[in-house]
């Protein structure tokens, strides 16, 4: 399928998703928009790493930064300004490409670990700072504008979640065609380059420093566009939209999404923003359960879910799958006893440690347990241990059948 | 030390009284060279004596400590690299230096972009690009790589790479060569298959050769220099060096000759 | 006002030689192992809660032994069973990994201790004055910090120069297959010094915890700091990040006694500012309320001046 065809693809995909049975309550629409903001927020930053090598922890500065610039547009929207609401996000994304370019030529001198650690000092500096500035920032509460009081195009009045979704996604399909297209132009594939072998870059003509700067700002730019949208989709933009938790948290979307495929951002941006809405309701330690679950990427499956998806697509439908379908079969049953045994004694030990008020009944994957007696205690450590060790047994089947894959895809080539 | 002869042609490269130290180290004691246009130089020399080092000097990769270093008669002595690079100057890597995430035809359409213009353009898509496709289509061609042109660069086997490390170096059309060792490591017809391929990219160009393979700098080579231990003890025609009892008591010894 | 500067000068050394202790260990690391490690603050944070713990099981002065030690078991299982896999993946994804454990090492805090700060007070054995000066007493804990900061150097320095051990782990930064290859086991040696800068980070919290408040954010608080002082003294350099450590711990210090703002210092050489422009409030903001902020500004006026810091190599 082509580029164009997969962008069409991608834009029914994007007009059906509210009216699946099951996504028509508004919070869950509410989901699909934060899903969306997500995914504009984590392309922009898989450009920096993804494409030229550069991690960022302090990325969201410019999504911030485009958020407060787009929420007081709003406000100005309020008072009388003639621009319908859908426009707001140019703001943001004015904003971003602004002080990505400031902040860019400053940053983009060095790159790797100096990066790095630049980008986490800038964005604690901003951070800081918002919270000195009120006039601007707001303080603690933030500031807070009205999406529905404008000018209003063609009876779009943004009064609805629907309309707040919609609106979304049309921005992120722009942004994301508009982001692929970069990536195609001489300065996005020297971009890679620079990624690959900065050095080598000098030597071919090209200052890698100047190539940096320049998909630092296209890529602040559109996290700004983020930005925007989140302003209109809460109505509010606070100082945490700032901070080291937000940058934290793109860079795990587009980690565990796979840096290496354009779609990996947009995966890993719904999967943690499914995680961190859903678990949430479900668990207190939410935020162990993604950084084990970043680390284990970072250490087993580099490609991420997006490189996971391509390597099955692959042996899909060669002989090799079924020995593959096989082990995993045997190896399944294990895993699930295995993490619902680690997730037992986790949730136990969490919940008695922050809410020793709640007692010590609890009830988890329907059974009820007495945290005060042994056996949850026991037997959460005892399915833990056996689903490790079988896994473990199970492992080298597993680890076999792709060996023999890979030797097919060999011989065929 | 042997005299060269003096230049009647204009200068490509002009090295003058270069030295260069690391800390208290001297690498580099005073080498002076002179490369005309159109010359295949090659510069030959024991382990240690200073060849990469000098490579490093000439494109902008190290400063010299002092001394001058002219391109075409400019000065370039601690140019960034990529300024020396835009005036015309190329260089190979003696441990291969892809783009390894890349593919083969991506590699050699990024060397040459600056020589085609496209500056830092991101309003155009690559592919729209008919001279960089055409020239890196041939540069691939010329390298021998066409078939592999979809690979990842960093899954190609050693010669292959050692290939596509000469083809990032002359896609961009440069005129002044460096190859440093584009031979290493190669068996004996991927050599005769490597000299084929430098003799054809150097017609009409600067070409500067570091070496190892004897037949190699003979069969190439208009002059050569010998560097021992950072000075240059003789340049001359290929069959004056080989006769030369001081280079031969340096270096080339019982080795063949 | 003497006494002000006094004892200003004197906790900002104090601060200063706690962000050293701390970034003299990520330099460690980082220096021959080319990690950034970003849960060395966690082990900072770990250090405090372990030697509370363990000093309301057994006292003071084993905990500060032995909490250390635990911090070094745990950094040396972090590179055996974790980073080691990481290491062939590069640089970015070894920074990514401990990114993601000092998310986890926060939150298994919380799980061991609960998210409220815990009572981390001086133990009575060194809840004493030191001296007095200028009619008010200096604490003897914080005597005992500047001693253990600058010993924590000194072994530093001979353990790199004189010892075997350290030319060895040199040799092993830049050309790890060499020194394998000689007979050295360089993985153990990894694991030796992951296990040596996690137990240093350990032992700046034991006493860090009494100075600075011992809860689940304190590493997330003082972290950046200490990469600043890790990027303002210069990537790799230990004397660098010893002057930028008492450099930002001086500055911060002094900095939150002073309750002056620009628009005070306009007023005194009789420049007006009009109370609707728009920097106004960037004008009026006081210095003592700036001090959280002002490591981030060396840091950006450093990356202009001289972007490889104070004592660095001009490559990463």
């Amino acid at each position: 399928m082509t580029a164009r065809g997969r962008a069409w693809l991608a834009a029914a995909l994007l007009l059906l998703l509210p009216w699946i049975p099951g996504m028509q309550s508004d919070s869950s629409r509410s989901l699909l928009t934060q899903m969306a903001i997500a995914a504009v927020f984590a392309l922009s930053y898989n450009l920096l790493l993804g494409q030229t090598g550069l991690l960022s922890f302090g990325h969201a500065v410019y999504f911030g930064l485009g958020g407060y610039a787009s929420i007081h547009f709003l406000r100005a929207i309020n008072g009388g300004l003639p621009i319908p609401v859908p426009f707001v996000p140019l703001a943001g994304a004015l904003a971003g490409l602004s002080f990505g370019m400031v902040f860019g030529a400053l940053t983009t001198r060095r790159g790797g670990t100096v990066f790095a650690l630049i980008s986490l000092g800038l964005g604690e500096w901003v951070h800081a700072s918002s919270l000195m500035l009120p006039s601007f920032f707001g303080g603690e509460e933030g500031v807070t504008a009205s999406r529905t009081k404008g000018p209003h195009l063609d009876g779009l009045d943004m009064a609805s979640q629907l309309q707040v979704y919609y609106v979304t996604a049309a921005w992120l399909l722009i942004s994301a065609a508009l982001m692929y297209a970069f990536m195609r132009t001489p300065v996005g594939r020297l971009a890679n380059a620079v990624r690959d072998n900065p050095e080598r870059v000098e030597f071919i003509g090209y200052n890698p420093q100047r190539v940096r700067f320049i998909v630092f700002s296209v890529s602040a730019m559109f996290a700004g566009l983020a930005g925007g949208l989140h302003a209109i989709n809460y109505e509010i933009v606070a100082a945490e939209s700032l901070s080291a938790a937000r940058s934290g948290a793109v860079l795990l979307m587009v980690y565990i999404g796979g840096v290496d495929h354009f779609l990996g951002a947009v995966l890993g941006a719904v999967a943690i923003t499914w995680l961190q809405v859903s678990l949430s309701d479900y668990t207190t330690a939410w935020l162990l359960y993604l950084g084990l679950l970043f680390m284990g990427v970072v250490a087993f499956v580099p490609g991420g879910l997006a490189g996971l998806a391509m390597m099955h697509l692959k042996v899909l439908r060669t002989p090799a799958m079924r020995a593959i379908a096989r082990s995993y079969l045997v190896a399944l049953p294990f895993a699930i006893l295995a993490s619902a045994g680690l997730v037992t004694l986790i949730e136990i030990v969490y919940r008695r440690a922050t809410q020793p008020e709640a007692g010590a009944l609890m009830k988890l994957f329907w059974i009820p347990m007495d945290t005060a007696k042994p056996w949850p205690w026991i037997g959460a450590a005892g399915a833990a241990g056996i689903g490790a060790f079988a896994l473990a047994r199970a492992w080298p089947r597993i680890a076999a059948a792709w060996a023999e894959a890979g030797e097919e895809t060999h011989a065929r080539a | 030390m042997r005299v060269p002869e003096p230049a009647t042609r204009p200068l490509a490269l002009e090295l003058v009284d270069v030295h260069k130290r690391f800390g208290a180290t001297p690498i580099i004691r005073g080498v002076s060279l002179e490369i005309p246009r159109g010359e295949r130089h090659a510069i030959i020399g024991p382990n240690g004596a200073g060849k990469s080092t000098l490579f490093n000097l000439m494109s902008g990769r190290l400063r010299p400590t002092h001394g001058a270093i002219r391109l075409d008669g400019a000065d370039v002595a601690g140019k960034r690299p990529f300024r020396i690079a835009r005036r015309g100057l190329s260089r190979s890597f003696q441990v291969t230096n892809i783009f390894p995430r890349m593919t083969v035809r991506e590699n050699v359409r990024c060397s040459v972009l600056w020589s085609l213009g496209c500056g830092y353009s991101f309003l155009r898509s690559i592919e729209r690009l008919r001279n960089a496709n055409e020239r890196a289509d041939e540069t691939l061609e010329r390298i021998g790589l066409t078939a592999r042109r979809d690979a990842l660069a960093g899954v190609l086997t050693y010669a292959e790479q050692r290939a596509l490390e000469i083809g990032i170096t002359i896609a961009g059309g440069a005129h002044v060569i460096l190859l440093d060792e584009p031979t290493a490591g190669m068996s004996r017809p991927e050599t005769e298959a490597a000299v084929e391929l430098i003799r054809s990219v150097s017609h009409d160009r600067t070409l500067v050769m570091v070496e190892h393979d004897m037949s190699v700098v003979f069969g190439l080579a208009d002059r050569v220099s010998v560097l021992v231990y950072g000075e240059i003890v003789a340049s001359d025609t290929p069959e004056r060096i080989r006769a030369d009892s001081a280079v031969r008591a340096a270096y080339l010894g019982a080795a063949d000759a | 006002m003497k006494e002000l500067v006094a004892f200003s000068l004197l906790n900002g050394v104090v601060y200063g030689l706690l962000l050293f202790m701390l970034s003299s260990g990520l330099t460690l690391i980082f220096s021959l192992m080319g990690v950034l490690n970003f849960a060395h603050a966690s082990l900072f944070m770990l250090g405090a809660y372990l030697s509370w713990q363990i000093s309301r099981w057994v006292g003071f002065w084993p905990a500060l032994v032995l909490a250390p030690l635990l911090c070094g078991l745990v950094g040396a299982g972090i590179e055996r069973f974790g980073l080691r896999r990481v290491h062939r993946q590069g640089h970015v994804a070894e920074i990514l990994f401990t990114f993601g454990l000092a998310y986890v090492i926060g939150e298994l805090v919380i799980m061991a201790w609960g998210r409220n700060p815990i009572e981390n007070h001086v133990p009575a054995a060194i809840d004493f004055a030191a001296f007095r000066l200028f009619g008010t007493s200096y604490p003897f804990y914080k005597v005992l910090m500047m001693g253990i900061s600058v010993g924590m150097f000194a072994f530093l320095y001979l353990a790199f120069k004189r010892t075997r051990v350290g030319l060895v782990i040199q040799a092993a930064l830049t050309h790890p297959q060499m020194v394998g290859a000689l007979g050295h086991d360089v993985p153990r040696l990894f694991v030796l010094v992951f296990a040596v800068g996690s137990a240093l980070a350990g032992l700046a919290g034991v006493i860090g915890g009494f100075a600075l408040l011992t809860e689940p954010n304190m590493a997330a608080n003082l972290g950046p700091i200490v990469f600043v002082v890790v990027v303002v003294g210069g990537l790799g350099s230990i004397p660098g990040a010893f002057l930028a450590s008492m450099l930002i711990g001086l500055l911060q210090t002094f900095a939150v006694a002073i309750d002056y703002s620009w628009l005070d210092l306009f007023r005194a050489i009789g420049l007006k500012v009009s109370s609707d422009s728009l920097l106004r409030e960037v004008w009026s903001v006081k210095l003592s309320q700036a001090a959280p902020i002002l490591p981030y500004v060396l840091l950006v006026l450093m990356l202009i001046v001289r972007p490889r810091g104070f004592m660095g190599t001009r490559e990463t």
